[in-house]
């Protein structure tokens, strides 16, 4: 019984890896390339015709001046998108409180007079290691902070957090979240323009 | 629970649940081989594919053939991924110069997409190479699915055929539900996910300039940000469809590459159930009786929903931990609130709680979030969908081969009650049947909580484990719940990439995965050597409510009292240390 179906196993599959394996993935990347060409290729932002990154991956910012993202857990270097990774650290681990206690810190010592309740998704990992967005909120609270260490008045980084932010798609599907790069490369081209002003 | 969680997840439902009968139909006009739109395109590539194989359409197999021949397929299958991973440092498409996988690893991934669980112990971007993923890995995720919903396609023929030898032949089971199902449909979703961002490419990895330059662990200043790429929207498309849920890359579909918009994480949710869902369409159609299938899917519906209900309910009450820090938790218009810890901001709660669920009832397993990092509660839902032996839709094919199983059992003790021959669907259920299905209420759990019991004995194995306490016993519960059910999900914390985990799971996706489509298939043909008995007044009817609330009873009360007590062990006591410490 067996013998009369090996030919039909190997065979079929050799067709099939062929088709499944091969032709499918090339013609979805034919396809890919000749329609949404940036997209499939990482969707990457430039500046003077150099790559600064991707809009769907974050960066690590621990400057003050800049808005902060999501934490990190990815090794050997935060945000690092050759391995992505989450903390994967339980609710009831310790670490996970003192790893929010650190970042609770590290917010306040930037900008002690803010006392507002800071928003969640600001003082935990992501699951991806790579988040580029925030949440509204997370963004709100950090303006005064970076307003205040760029000179900026505090609507004007108010309309730059709302013009690189996203709503619901159709308002239904989603969450309202900011491009955390997005609003910083704006912010380091706002900077050149206010200096020279000055 | 606020009003975007519920609209999110009322569209979801919604979305699936049309769009069952549209495709079920479509699914069975294949099986039954009449024409169904894609014929004329596809139909010279099937007929091709028979005369170059020696496959004779018309013959007909017994199911012991059929089995050899299922086995026979997938056990090329798994040497072939096992080889593919071992040389690809010799083989081309190989940009990044990953090197031969080691052996168990290599053991562990083969078995895992071959068995359409594909569980990760690999890390995607820093593992494998394109040609690994694509020829290896893409290819199984596409015959792994279509071998149980051949499986499945064979069970259903048992009740339709009289006094008949044959199940059907599987090269054409296998090859109809390759061709004109699942590539169909994943060339559509796979173009619509490179619109939403997800990457499609032959590139080696991007390198660009950070912002603001990093430090190491050491201190070192890294200037630069290396952006993995790859053939990923391919995969991604029939990774859902299919069931698998093997990630590209190591987060799976938290990864913004794979799943990077809203939109695509909506298109990717739902095809993970949809297959399942409309399966029960099909089987409706092809027993001549739709009510049966809607009967099946209702059932379903009644454990997913409350279950969905929950895991959004524990997800948004966030971290009691959190409350005396002054962080911010609750819900408004500017921020999702809730247990953010593992999760991505674009999803917020309501859309990985969606996931979780679905990717879980479904044995689907890929993750838009890490359900190591949920709260004690929202994590017992995952992982007790998966205990229930993945019937609440489960995997293509065998989520309904096995909840016809439980219905087997069901009319069984219906029958016991109310003191007549048990039938289902006009065939006799007598020993052999039962003996059948009793092996996938036995064997399953076996698994389960034998691997889970030895592995917190070993102290190899229990150095694995990442989180502390009665948390650190649900990371391997949940390992052993998602190898033995053939899901792939994980609490993401445990090591598993070592040689006990990688033999141990990779053991139990075997076993788990033919242990039980091979009893399926006797009874495929045992049923359908029997006759057909006609409806009479005794007959217990399948499709009424009363029915529908039995089975599910069944599937919960055997799911329940088996793991109960592990459970208890687990995520349950870690929420009371959670409430009251």
């Amino acid at each position: 019984m067996i013998r009369e179906h090996v030919k039909p196993a190997i065979v079929s599959f050799l067709l099939l890896t062929f088709i499944t394996g091969i032709l499918y993935p090339l013609t979805v990347t034919g396809i890919a390339q000749v329609l949404f060409r940036e997209r499939a290729n990482g969707s990457l932002i430039y500046r003077n015709g150099n790559p600064v990154g991707s809009l769907l991956i974050g960066q690590h910012f621990g400057d003050p001046k800049y808005l902060w993202g999501r934490i990190s857990s990815t090794s050997p270097v935060r945000f690092n998108a050759a391995s992505s990774s989450g903390s994967n650290l339980g609710p009831s681990n310790s670490v996970l409180v003192d790893t929010v206690k650190a970042r609770i810190e590290a917010l306040k010592a930037a900008d002690p007079d803010n006392t507002s309740p800071i928003p969640v998704d600001l003082v935990t990992s992501s699951a991806s290691g790579l988040d580029p967005h925030i949440s509204l909120a997370a963004a709100y609270y950090q303006i005064p902070r970076v307003a205040r260490l760029r000179g900026l008045s505090q609507d004007i980084l108010k309309s730059m957090v709302r013009k690189h932010s996203d709503n619901r798609f159709l308002g239904l599907l989603g969450e309202p979240v900011v491009n955390v790069l997005k609003v910083n490369l704006d912010l380091d081209s706002y900077k050149i323009e206010y200096n020279t002003e000055i | 629970m606020n009003w975007n969680n519920v609209i999110q997840g009322f569209i979801f439902l919604a979305a699936v649940i049309l769009l069952a009968k549209p495709l079920g139909t479509y699914m069975a006009r294949i099986y039954e081989g009449k024409p169904a739109g894609l014929n004329v395109l596809l139909g010279p590539v099937e007929r091709w594919i028979y005369r170059l194989s020696g496959i004779y359409p018309e013959t007909g197999m017994s199911w012991k053939g059929y089995a050899v021949a299922m086995m026979l397929f997938n056990g090329i299958g798994i040497a072939v991924v096992y080889t593919l991973q071992r040389l690809q440092a010799y083989l081309p498409l190989n940009p990044m110069s990953m090197p031969g996988v080691s052996p168990d690893l290599a053991f562990n991934t083969a078995i895992s997409f071959a068995t359409n669980t594909n569980w990760q112990s690999y890390g995607g971007e820093t593992t494998l190479s394109y040609l690994t993923q694509m020829v290896g890995l893409t290819m199984q995720n596409f015959v792994s699915a279509a071998s149980g919903m051949a499986v499945l396609v064979a069970l259903i023929r048992g009740f339709i055929q009289k006094k008949a030898e044959t199940i059907g032949n599987f090269w054409v089971d296998l090859v109809r539900s390759t061709l004109y199902i699942l590539i169909p449909l994943s060339m559509i979703l796979a173009i619509f996910l490179v619109s939403q961002g997800v990457v499609q490419t032959f590139k080696p990895y991007e390198k660009v300039t950070l912002l603001q330059p990093v430090m190491d662990g050491n201190g070192a200043v890294v200037q630069g940000q290396v952006l993995a790429l790859g053939p990923a929207a391919s995969q991604v498309a029939i990774k859902q469809l299919g069931t698998n849920g093997g990630g590209f890359f190591n987060v799976n579909s938290a990864h913004p590459f794979e799943n990077p918009t809203p939109v695509a994480n909506f298109l990717e949710v739902v095809a993970i159930i949809l297959i399942p869902a409309a399966l029960c369409y099909t089987f409706g159609y092809m027993v001549r009786d739709k009510r049966q299938g809607w009967a099946l899917l209702a059932v379903m519906l009644i454990i997913f929903i409350p279950c969905l209900w929950s895991c959004i309910s524990f997800e948004q009450q966030g971290n009691p931990l959190f409350s005396s820090l002054g962080i911010d938790q609750k819900a408004s218009a500017f921020q999702p609130g809730g247990n953010m810890e593992g999760k991505e901001a674009r999803f917020g709660i309501v859309n990985s709680a969606i996931w979780a669920v679905t990717t879980t009832a479904a044995s689907n397993g890929s993750v838009n979030s890490m359900h190591d990092s949920y709260m004690p509660l929202g994590g017992l839902i995952p992982m007790w969908l998966m205990q229930l032996g993945e019937v609440i839709f489960g995997g293509v094919g065998s989520g309904l081969y096995g909840l016809i199983a439980f219905a087997i059992i069901a009319v069984f003790i219906a029958g016991l009650m109310i003191g007549r021959t048990p039938e289902y669907l006009g065939k006799k259920i007598e020993a052999y049947e039962m003996k059948m299905a009793s092996l996938m209420i036995l064997i399953l759990p076996a698994l389960v909580l034998a691997g889970t019991a030895v592995a917190v004995i070993l102290p190899q194995a229990k150095a694995s484990i990442f989180n502390p306490g009665p948390h650190g016993f649900s990371e391997v519960l949940y390992a052993f719940s998602s190898a033995a059910n053939n899901n792939g999900s994980a609490f993401g914390g445990l090591s598993a990439n070592t040689p006990f985990y990688n033999i141990a799971l990779g053991l139990a996706m075997f076993f788990a995965r033919y242990w039980l489509a091979i009893p399926i298939l006797a009874v495929a043909g045992s049923l359908s050597r029997k006759k057909i008995v006609p409806v009479s007044q005794g007959t217990l009817p399948t499709h009424t409510p009363l029915f529908i609330i039995f089975l599910a009873m069944v599937v919960l009360i055997v799911g329940a009292l088996t793991f109960f007590p592990a459970l208890v062990l687990g995520p349950i006591v870690e929420h009371f240390m959670l409430h009251h410490s």
